[in-house]
């Protein structure tokens, strides 16, 4: 009997390791890599040997680098605040102000998320010209809203949906408008929800490829995986692989952070124990 | 604080009218209770007093003013929901505070209504809580509580007990009902399919059905003078015993109504009724007998006391003449 579960211990464990073992390792050999220069880099080292920082020093130390990371921040910040807000607004009507046709735009919302990037890339890129926003931050905030706009609407309907019609209606009661419904009681009570879809948003945004390598033209508008891409060596036939590995580390750094300070928040959610209130 | 007037009120959500046409006068200052079984329309016309529905048509006024179109807010109105409805993220104070503060009045004014209110229903010590530290009683008095720091003009319960264990119910209807004694001139109306908290909290009862008034009158009316046989078997726990065929051609009548406790027991022979006890329930003070005479149902008879009758003895009842109801082929009382 004891043997018995000491054995299911182990294969668990073993299971758990596989796992994260599998998960993990491209992102450790990342690290690996980027702390290695010159011909290192092409020897299969599973322990780092050295802590060379010179690719870090090469990358941040680069012209544009630094202002990609800006160029990111700022165009994933700005997609998670307005499709947000965005957001919010949209999932209270959808959620809870009875009108003709609710169901059909909520499902045209969920069908305009099946398109593929490539599909609409083309129709993107005249809109983002005749708006004139093309080679500026604007025009990868539009389409990274438009693209996570239709997850996020739906999500914070299903909660809106959720939270206790009487809250609202005490809320009325009390004097209260729509709009202080919506800040005022229930963005709080939303939190983890909110908390949850902007950081899809903000990942999502963050590594987006093709619509930033389509709007874009000059190396200061670039945003982070552009810039990556675009890193050359020496010379055509040298790919550098270090400072690309090092460039990812650091860019994967703050999506980390990100997740570990919100996850507490979400942990923490007010809503325990408190919507049935 | 108002009077209330309904004149001919309706309500349909598109082609299902839910409210059929009520007209009703609740007096300032009164405890009326609304009272039917679900899907009767009772919290429907409560939502329509309270503005949370608009009505469909007719008038309605709180003290000779149309309210048809006012918002909740601008009504006077408080109201207290089934599930407290507190809102979770705020603590007991703000809670209460909340309806004040969007009325934009001064903080001192907040703050002294508000430990009033607090004070009252004992819940002062609880004011930093969340909701979700305090019990259902507490909650629902925090509930109560928001209503009143609102000082309205007409308080609304929306079967405010239904989620308190049985004991707390009946501690929550005795605090109820003391409120209301404290506020006489606050008009109360109460929500409730429980006809016992109709009849202990009610100046007034209104008994709905399908959407329209069954009757409306004080609790010892709605139980000596029932207007229709259905008010006669909605009132009264346990309900009246309904008699048709002989028995109720007998007393020349469709429907013969008798309350079980007008039945007395007699000796042999003496009754007017007899039958075969099928089965006895004994609560202590009372008994319940449920005795088989050859009418579609057991008759249930109420005997005050201890009662020494064995099942499937036959006992001979005799029901007191004064208390009878008859009632028509309309289910309309005859008198």
């Amino acid at each position: 009997m004891q043997q018995h579960k000491l054995l299911k211990n182990i294969a668990f464990y073993a299971l758990v390791i596989v796992i994260v073992v599998f998960a993990v390792f491209p992102f450790y050999y990342a690290i690996v890599t980027s702390f290695s220069t010159g011909s290192q880099l092409f020897q299969v080292n599973y322990w780092p040997k050295a802590f060379n920082w010179a690719n870090y020093e090469a990358v941040l130390g680069g012209r544009n680098f630094p202002r990609s990371i800006m160029n990111s921040l700022f165009i994933a910040g700005c997609t998670v605040g307005f499709s947000l807000f965005l957001a919010v607004t949209a999932s209270y009507a959808l959620a809870r102000v009875r009108f003709r046709g609710r169901g059909l735009l909520l499902m045209t919302i969920l069908a305009v998320s099946m398109f593929p990037q490539i599909a609409v890339l083309a129709g993107l890129f005249e809109l983002v010209r005749f708006l004139g926003i093309f080679n500026t931050p604007w025009a990868m905030i539009l389409s990274y809203t438009i693209f996570t706009l239709p997850f996020t609407v739906w999500v914070l309907t299903t909660f809106m949906r959720d939270l206790p019609v009487e809250i609202e209606e005490a809320a009325i009661v009390d004097g209260a408008s729509p709009w202080v419904i919506i800040t005022q009681v229930f963005l709080p009570l939303l939190w983890p929800a909110l908390v949850t879809t902007g950081l899809l948003a903000f990942i999502g945004a963050w590594n987006e490829f093709l619509f930033a390598l389509t709007f874009t033209s000059s190396e200061s508008q670039r945003t982070v995986p552009v810039a990556i891409a675009m890193l050359s060596g020496a010379s055509a036939q040298e790919i550098p692989w270090g400072p690309i590995m090092a460039a990812s580390v650091i860019v994967t750094v703050p999506l980390i952070v990100l997740v570990l300070i919100f996850q507490r928040k979400i942990v923490a959610g007010l809503t325990a124990g408190g919507v049935k209130g | 604080m108002a009077r209330i007037e309904l004149k001919n009120v309706k309500k349909s959500y598109g082609a299902v009218d839910v409210i059929k046409g009520v007209d009703l006068d609740i007096r300032k200052g009164e405890f009326m209770v609304f009272v039917g079984p679900s899907g009767s329309g009772k919290s429907t016309l409560l939502r329509l007093i309270s503005g949370l529905e608009d009505i469909t048509s007719g008038e309605m006024r709180f003290d000779d003013q149309l309210v048809n179109n006012l918002v909740p807010s601008d009504r006077g109105i408080a109201m207290v929901f089934q599930s407290y409805a507190l809102y979770p993220h705020m603590k007991v104070y703000d809670n209460m505070a909340f309806g004040m503060k969007l009325a934009k009045a001064e903080k001192a004014e907040i703050d002294r209504r508000v430990r009033e209110a607090a004070k009252m229903l004992q819940i002062d010590h609880l004011l930093d809580r969340l909701p979700k530290q305090l019990s259902g009683g507490q909650r629902q008095r925090v509930a109560i509580g928001r209503a009143l720091v609102r000082d309205p003009r007409v308080f609304l319960f929306d079967e405010p007990l239904s989620n308190l264990d049985a004991g707390l119910r009946v501690a929550t209807r005795l605090e109820i009902a003391k409120l209301h004694h404290s506020m006489e001139d606050t008009t109360m109306i109460y929500v409730t399919h429980d006809q016992v908290e109709a009849m202990t909290l009610a100046d007034r009862i209104a008994v709905l059905r399908d959407g329209l008034l069954e009757q409306v009158g004080t609790p010892a009316e709605l139980y000596e003078r029932p207007n229709s046989l259905f008010v006669a078997g909605f009132i009264g726990s346990p309900k009246m015993n309904f008699l048709t065929g002989k028995f109720a051609e007998a007393k020349g009548c469709k429907t013969l109504g008798i309350r079980p406790e007008h039945i007395n027991v007699v000796a042999e022979g003496q009754g007017e009724w007899s039958g075969e006890v099928l089965h006895a329930e004994d609560l202590g003070s009372d008994n319940f007998l449920f005795v088989e005479i050859g009418a579609d149902e057991p008759l249930i008879v109420r005997q005050p006391g201890k009662l020494k009758i064995a099942l499937g003895s036959q006992v001979s009842l005799q029901p007191r003449p004064e208390k009878l109801h008859r009632f028509d082929h309309n289910d309309a009382p005859i008198r």
